[in-house]
């Protein structure tokens, strides 16, 4: 009797098991960066469209942003990884040459409606006329500076041009007698935002297009401008000592410890910095070179991608997530809860937020900020990188480095374009 | 039934002559040896050596971390690492590591030994202060150094600047940045060796010394005739591990450079840096897996010279 009964509990137990998986008969990863508001909000937001889209299970798998790369590449090794990844824009051509990506399916993304909807930044994930990714939220940059620094030396208003905050930057600049740096005008960087700020503002301001049209040639030393702004930029800090490369990130705490005067930052520093009450900070746009000069800005995303892990069902349950996260609705509660910018046309242009003191000079930056199309974001940056501490570490003359720097880049973006042919 | 048509006794007569033939009393305890060494032996099999093997192969392939595919290239890995300036610096750089670390180290770690060897009292005290740095988490000592270094406001600039001195940008400058994450190297590994020579010291009979006393020897004489040959084992021990900790040195440079990248301009990249760049960075497995296969001939190589040259037997 007893043994019988524990038979059909246990056929029970089964049958309801079985029950179960074939109602969720379609789970797909979804892998992103730890970051605490993005995955909270992740979270909630696979519950909503479990409820929307019975039969589809989404898996949410975090790791440190440190260690992205080596995540995804040994997943990917092991024969795993996730069906939609969420990935830095810079970072995608590299995963699509090995073929780990494939294109958003166009039965679900025309590329004239993501064209329509999306700012046209986003075209940086277009690659063969196929869009490979998209974006709920995207960056730009503004100027951050120190209300009570700037009371101090009188100055009301945030400087409109380079010059001036150059003028200012001197000015704010605090030593010891030593020489010792106590406070920057300027957290002058090039680890941090500043690389961005070179390649696509200063030198597209000093009239130097840093890429060709089609994206294949490496043009940041196409005019004598060129070198002339690399050497008046690397000068802010080894001429005329305003800030210090201190090492990636810490602009930003310098900033907040008050320790520097002014930054330029992305809008996704503004959590951090908005975390710290005594702290009296306000948001500017980007100078220009000169007033009604050319207006130009860096813009950066995240971007949610489709694995060739996704076939046939999977594949299908993907591209509905994908619509769900990258839509208006998705993308509003997206700056309210992550602080981070639409991508889409119709919401950036909200004249609202265009107003905002904080989101302002960011979302107006928007609507000319250039993405960069990387080839391999992280090979050229350490390249840049590597250059700058040429010219400020070692006295390399600028026109060299500048043109040897030219060489390098373009042997990386040839060696990617070759491997897609 | 039992026995069935021999005598019990015969039998059990037979069973142990057969199996007297088949294993002596040595070869069964060493069967029961193998028995019992299976386990990790099978896990060093395929933890250790079969990665370490697959590592050869993969360097004979161009392989993409992200890709599928891993076709063979022969040695089109090696080719392009010896073009490598990058990796040349590397190698320099770790061989600078090595030659100063290790002899810096040891000369350091014997000293301190010699000096605790006499110490009589709060023994367990200061064995302990020494050994302190070496249990402390690499990374988070990397990071205090790194602080202790920086400019402006890093104590060792402070103290230089409170005496009169000009500042030091320790890290930011390549003429100095190796050497100052080689000293942080050597402060966090020495107590470990202090710990050696200590032991080592005390396995030294004391007879030698009273005899030594007898005849009057000095304390030079002393040390150099009887301390050092009688420490030759630990010393081999030591050179050898720290060797070849030395020619791996990682996780210091990589927590201590800006990014983990062995800047400024490549002037603290070690060779185990520049591999795990390629791999993880540059997904070059291929690559990676040459350097690997080429570090370990030089460590291969390195390790046995050592043990033919520094091991002599020192008899009295």
């Amino acid at each position: 009797m007893r043994k019988r009964s524990l038979v059909l509990v246990l056929a029970a137990a089964m049958v309801l098991v079985l029950a179960a998986t074939s109602l969720a008969d379609v789970t797909i990863e979804y892998w992103q960066y730890y970051y605490e508001s993005k995955v909270q909000l992740i979270d909630e937001l696979i519950k909503e469209f479990e409820a929307q889209n019975p039969g589809i299970k989404v898996k949410h798998i975090t790791f440190p942003y440190d260690t992205f790369n080596e995540q995804v590449a040994a997943a990917v090794a092991a024969g795993q990884g996730p069906d939609v990844l969420n990935i830095f824009y810079g970072w995608l051509p590299t995963y699509l040459k090995e073929g780990f990506l494939q294109p958003l399916p166009e039965e679900y993304f025309p590329v004239e409606e993501i064209e329509e909807r999306f700012i046209p930044m986003v075209s940086a994930v277009k690659v063969d006329g196929k869009y490979w990714a998209l974006p709920t939220a995207v960056r730009s940059l503004a100027l951050f500076y120190n209300v009570d620094h700037f009371a101090e030396e009188g100055f009301t208003e945030p400087p409109k041009t380079w010059d001036e905050l150059l003028e200012m930057a001197i000015k704010l600049t605090r030593r010891t007698d030593r020489g010792a740096l106590i406070r920057q005008g300027y957290g002058w960087n090039v680890t941090g935002q500043d690389w961005h700020l070179f390649r696509e503002v200063l030198l597209r301001q000093w009239g130097v297009k840093p890429l060709s049209d089609d994206n294949r040639t490496v043009t940041m030393n196409s005019g004598p401008a060129a070198y002339e702004v690399l050497q008046w930029w690397t000068d802010w800090s080894k001429k005329y000592g305003v800030g210090e490369e201190e090492g990636r990130g810490l602009y930003r705490d310098s900033f907040i410890a008050g320790r520097a005067s002014m930054i330029v930052d992305g809008s996704f520093g503004i959590g951090t910095i908005s975390a710290n009450p005594n702290l009296n900070w306000a948001v500017a746009e980007l100078p220009v070179k000169e007033i009604g000069g050319e207006k130009a800005n860096f813009g950066s995303f995240w971007a949610h991608a489709i694995t060739r892990n996704a076939q046939g069902e999977k594949l299908e349950a993907a591209a509905k997530f994908l619509q769900f996260i990258t839509s208006d609705d998705v993308q509003r509660i997206w700056l309210e809860r992550v602080g981070e910018l639409p991508a889409s046309r119709q919401l950036a242009q909200d004249s609202e937020l265009a107003q905002d003191p904080v989101y302002g000079p960011f979302v107006r930056g928007l609507e000319y900020a250039h993405a960069t199309f990387f080839v391999d974001e992280q090979v050229e940056r350490e390249l840049i990188v590597e250059a700058v501490d040429k010219i400020l570490l070692l006295d390399a003359p600028v026109k060299e480095t500048l043109d040897k720097l030219v060489e390098d880049l373009q042997k990386v973006r040839d060696e990617y374009f070759n491997s897609l042919e | 039934m039992v026995g069935g048509i021999f005598p019990p006794n015969r039998l059990r007569r037979e069973n142990m002559l057969k199996r007297g033939k088949q294993f002596t009393l040595r070869q069964q305890q060493e069967i029961w040896a193998f028995a019992f060494l299976a386990i990790p032996l099978l896990f060093f099999a395929f933890i250790r050596f079969y990665p370490a093997l697959y590592a050869f192969n993969i360097s004979l392939r161009s392989w993409s971390m992200l890709s599928p595919d891993r076709p063979f290239v022969g040695l089109q890995n090696y080719r392009d690492m010896f073009q490598d300036e990058v990796f040349w610096k590397a190698l320099k750089n770790t061989f600078t590591y090595t030659l100063l670390g290790v002899p810096l180290q040891l000369v350091i770690g014997l000293g301190i030994a010699l000096m605790l060897h006499n110490v009589k009292r709060l023994v367990p005290l200061f064995r302990a202060l020494y050994f302190v740095p070496y249990i402390t988490s690499v990374v988070a000592v990397a990071w205090v150094w790194r602080f202790m270094y920086q400019p402006h406001i890093g104590i060792l600039n402070r103290f230089l600047m409170d005496l009169g001195f000009e500042q030091i940008q320790f890290l930011r400058n390549p003429d100095t940045a190796l050497y100052s994450i080689l000293a942080m190297i050597v402060w966090h590994g020495v107590g470990f060796q202090i710990v050696l020579f200590l032991a080592g010291l005390e396995m030294i009979p004391d007879m030698y010394y009273e005899a030594a006393q007898i005849d009057g020897a000095d304390s030079r004489q002393v040390f150099f005739r009887i301390t050092l040959p009688l420490l030759n084992p630990t010393i081999v021990f030591v050179v050898v591990m720290s060797s070849i900790r030395f020619l791996q040195v990682f996780s210091e440079v990589m927590n201590m450079s800006n990014e983990g990248l062995g800047g400024p301009l490549n002037s603290t990249i070690s060779t185990v840096l520049h591999i795990y760049r390629t791999a993880f960075h540059r997904f070059d497995m291929g690559r990676a897996s040459a350097m690997t296969v080429f570090l370990f001939a030089i460590v291969l190589v390195i390790t046995v010279i050592q043990m033919k040259l520094v091991t002599r037997k020192i008899e009295y």
